[in-house]
């Protein structure tokens, strides 16, 4: 007898046993597909009573951050919300350009590693449907869970409405669950360098042609005037979805044009709209002959600090990127940065697209009530009050923070930057149409504008992104 | 404790088991049959975890390719070989299968030339030869996404370093990583300054395992340099060089890293490899068993390559113990 044989087929006959009894092991380990956390209720119906800021004291909030100055101004002031309180405050802070890998690793996971985090009012359209996201709508209308002082009505309503969605692509926000609050947020707006601007005796652009002359102007002149190897303006173009939505963005609605157009409930791409097309070709024209070298790598870290360097003449980017560079001492360039809107459209429209960093809660937080005391200490009058005065929180959220004297008066030392903000405060929201593979849209669309750059033809490759993404989104 | 009889401490023989010594001073007890069919299995334990560890998360990647499980489809459907026939029917794929294949030819070519040719150098017997083989290690001990990093800013047109050298030659304004070709280029120019040394210290160590005797007969002959490189040294060093060349195709068929942090696959889509594709899918934009699907293609096109180069691998190291020693 053959015995080895008959060892083999044991082996063997072991190994499928196993295997087979492993399968619901393996489900029952958690290792089968994540379900959903919706549920009926909500826990802030569990708080009942008066409010009481010491309802969870004792009890400890894990909290994941981006590394931001905005962040900064948070850390800085935990004491005081511990102290308010008896909430201890653990937090792990990680650099952007992983930040979100993390935070959608952690989410999809489906453990309560953490209660809240921060997050951008696009990631509510990616984690919101999975219902990763705790509504916080129930909590900010539960009087015992939320103090009179939290005042709803005192944010700017377009910030608040921009974290909140009914979860159905294509559906307007401002309607369904309040998935996030607006804590800072960011305009998309020209800064401009005002020494370049003056020796070369240029004007800030009101038109979008007058943006691509201003800007092939300096790549021209500036150099021959003193200011070594300067470009005219700073934009985005990494292949990341993060190229679309600043300067790109706010120009492209600033011209009355959509991503998607939504008709009978169906999501349609619209990037390939003749106009659209036009647009897109002579952006890329602009970056060309007015924008950054190596421009397919540039994020918002490099025309920051290009304009810091006095290597860019204009930045249309967030105000936060060039205000950190126009503070004192920052850099080259510091006390010689103004801010403009930036070019109206065709109709004088200012229309600007925006990025709000905001707070959510983790629908799996095991301890919410305490969770929803920090998110209501954060992004309340006075933590944001105390963030935008004494450090770097300089989009506020709240229209009593703008309105602050203390603050106006900080904010007088940047040239244009107060009469900005409110040229555009009312006219900035999110500019896309929200749905759930807006990160693919627009990764897309940034290798699109990449290969525009590069000399493809505008039509063709547009026309291509729009089939492409009418069978993803559509 | 008297009169007790302790049992054999390890009965490895048949014969020995269930006997007891005639003289009535120790007795052998006999090992039950369960216990000694058993041991062969306790034995290969350690080796069954290692494999299931591998295969555990391989064999449940699999099992998610056959659903279309995704952040906004937490509860998938069945869909059999659907993700692999929509794989295989994108054009993006097909690009990305077409830029894998370039970047890994190009790498493992041009690393297998350079390292060969600096262990021929480093070969010879000098001081400089032993201090360059002590620095030549070093690009290795960089991880591989900071040296792209390092790599991305030298490129950069208007402050790297390499546009600065090659201004005095009127070469200054080059877009290294903004054009397409230029883009790949540069991604396998960092991926050749990690690695040529990886393939040079195989080299190396390939020259010096090499027989002398053949070398001094050939030299005793006459025989010129070129010779000598082509009859002797290059047939006998091939196996060592092909191991280089596996390795090398193998991780360039893989690479993500040094890509994603010079060009993240741009621009458009000039260097968007097969893992960069996966890790978009299923990271970013979350389409899991998509993104799987990907991962496992990229795994059977690996293990077929590997198996070939292999193969061939073994027929030359038999073809080399034929060349007398």
């Amino acid at each position: 007898m053959d015995m080895h044989a008959h060892d083999r087929r044991r082996f063997l006959a072991l190994g499928a046993a196993t295997a087979a009894s492993a399968a619901p092991l393996l489900t029952a380990c958690g290792t089968g597909f994540g379900g959903g956390t919706k549920s009926d209720g909500s826990a802030a119906d569990d708080v009942t009573g008066s409010f009481d800021w010491k309802r969870a004291e004792g009890r400890t909030v894990k909290a994941l951050l981006n590394k931001h100055p905005y962040t900064d101004a948070l850390i800085a002031d935990l004491k005081a919300f511990t102290g308010k309180t008896g909430i201890k405050v653990e937090y792990d802070v990680f650099p952007e350009d992983n930040y979100f890998d993390k935070l959608t690793v952690d989410l999809s996971s489906g453990r309560a590693s953490y209660d809240v985090f921060m997050l951008g009012a696009y990631m509510v359209w990616q984690y919101g449907p999975p219902g990763w996201l705790e509504d916080l709508g129930p909590w900010m209308r539960n009087s015992s869970a939320t103090g009179p002082d939290w005042d709803q009505e005192d944010f700017f309503p377009n910030l608040l409405a921009a974290d909140q969605w009914s979860l159905k692509a294509g559906a307007p926000l401002g309607r369904g669950g309040q998935y996030a609050l607006p804590w800072g947020w960011e305009t998309n707006v020209v800064a401009y360098n005002t020494e370049v601007f003056r020796k070369l005796g240029l004007k800030p652009a009101e038109t979008f042609d007058e943006l691509r002359e201003v800007a092939g102007a300096i790549t021209r002149r500036a150099p021959g005037a003193g200011f070594d190897g300067m470009y005219g303006v700073a934009v985005r173009g990494s292949r990341s979805w993060a190229t679309i939505h600043p300067g790109f963005m706010t120009m492209y609605a600033r011209n009355g044009l959509k991503d998607f157009t939504v008709e009978g409930g169906k999501v349609k791409p619209a990037m390939n709209s003749p106009e659209a097309i036009a647009f897109t070709r002579d952006w890329a024209e602009m970056v060309r002959k007015g924008g950054p070298p190596s421009w397919t790598s540039y994020t918002w870290y490099q025309c920051s600090s290009d304009l810091g360097a006095k290597k860019a003449g204009m930045l249309f980017d967030a105000d936060t990127a060039a205000y950190f560079q126009a503070v004192k001492g920052a850099s080259p360039a510091s006390g010689k940065i103004a801010f403009h809107p930036g070019p109206q459209g065709p109709g004088g429209s200012l229309d600007t697209n925006m990025w709000i960093w905001s707070l959510g809660m983790n629908a799996r937080s095991r301890d919410k009530s305490a969770a929803w005391l920090f998110l209501q200490w954060a992004t309340g009058k006075e933590h944001l009050r105390k963030a935008a005065i004494e450090y770097s929180h300089i989009d506020p959220v709240r229209k009593s923070i703008g309105q602050d004297a203390a603050y106006k008066d900080k904010m007088r030392g940047f040239p244009g930057f107060i009469e900005t903000f409110e040229a555009v405060v009312d006219r900035t929201r999110i500019q896309f149409t929200p749905q759930e593979q807006f990160f693919d849209a627009t990764t897309s669309w940034a290798a699109a504008l990449q290969e525009i750059y590069g000399g493809k033809n505008a039509s063709s490759v547009l026309n291509g992104l729009a089939g492409d993404l009418a069978s993803k989104v559509g | 404790m008297p009169g007790r009889t302790a049992p054999a401490p390890v009965a490895d023989h048949g014969a020995a088991a269930g006997t007891e010594e005639a003289n009535g001073k120790r007795a052998v007890r006999a090992v039950p049959a369960w216990r000694r069919s058993l041991r062969p299995y306790l034995l290969i334990v350690p080796a069954l975890l290692l494999t299931g560890g591998i295969l555990y998360p391989f064999g449940l990647g699999l099992y998610y390719t056959v659903f279309d499980f995704a952040a906004s489809k937490p509860q998938p459907d069945l869909v059999g070989l659907g993700n692999y026939r929509r794989i295989l029917t994108q054009p993006a794929f097909w690009d990305s299968a077409r830029v894998t294949v370039a970047y890994a030819v190009g790498a493992a070519a041009v690393e297998t030339v350079l390292g060969v040719a600096v262990a021929l150098l480093l070969h010879r017997s000098s001081l400089v030869g032993r201090v360059l083989e002590k620095i030549l290690i070093l690009p290795l001990m960089i991880a591989p996404v900071i040296a792209a990093i390092m790599w991305k800013l030298m490129l950069q047109p208007s402050v790297g370093v390499i546009n600065h050298l090659l201004e005095p030659f009127g070469l200054g304004g080059v877009q290294w990583t903004d054009t397409p070709t230029g883009a790949l280029l540069s991604s396998i120019t960092v991926d050749m300054w990690v690695y040529t040394p990886f393939v040079a210290i195989l080299a190396l160590a390939g020259l010096r395992s090499l027989p002398a005797s053949p070398f001094e007969a050939a030299a005793v002959d006459g025989a010129g340099w070129w010779f000598t490189f082509r009859r002797l040294t290059l047939p006998m060093l091939w196996p060592y060089v092909l191991v280089a060349v596996i390795f090398r195709f193998m991780d360039s068929l893989k690479v993500f890293d040094i890509i994603y942090a010079l060009t993240e696959g741009g621009p458009g889509d000039s260097t968007m490899v097969l893992q960069i594709r996966a890790y978009l899918e299923a990271i970013r934009f979350q389409r899991y068993s998509f993104g799987i699907s990907y991962m496992i293609v990229l795994w059977a096109v690996v293990y077929l390559v590997t198996m070939v180069l292999v193969r061939y691998l073994g027929r030359i190291q038999n073809r080399a113990a034929e060349v007398p020693r």
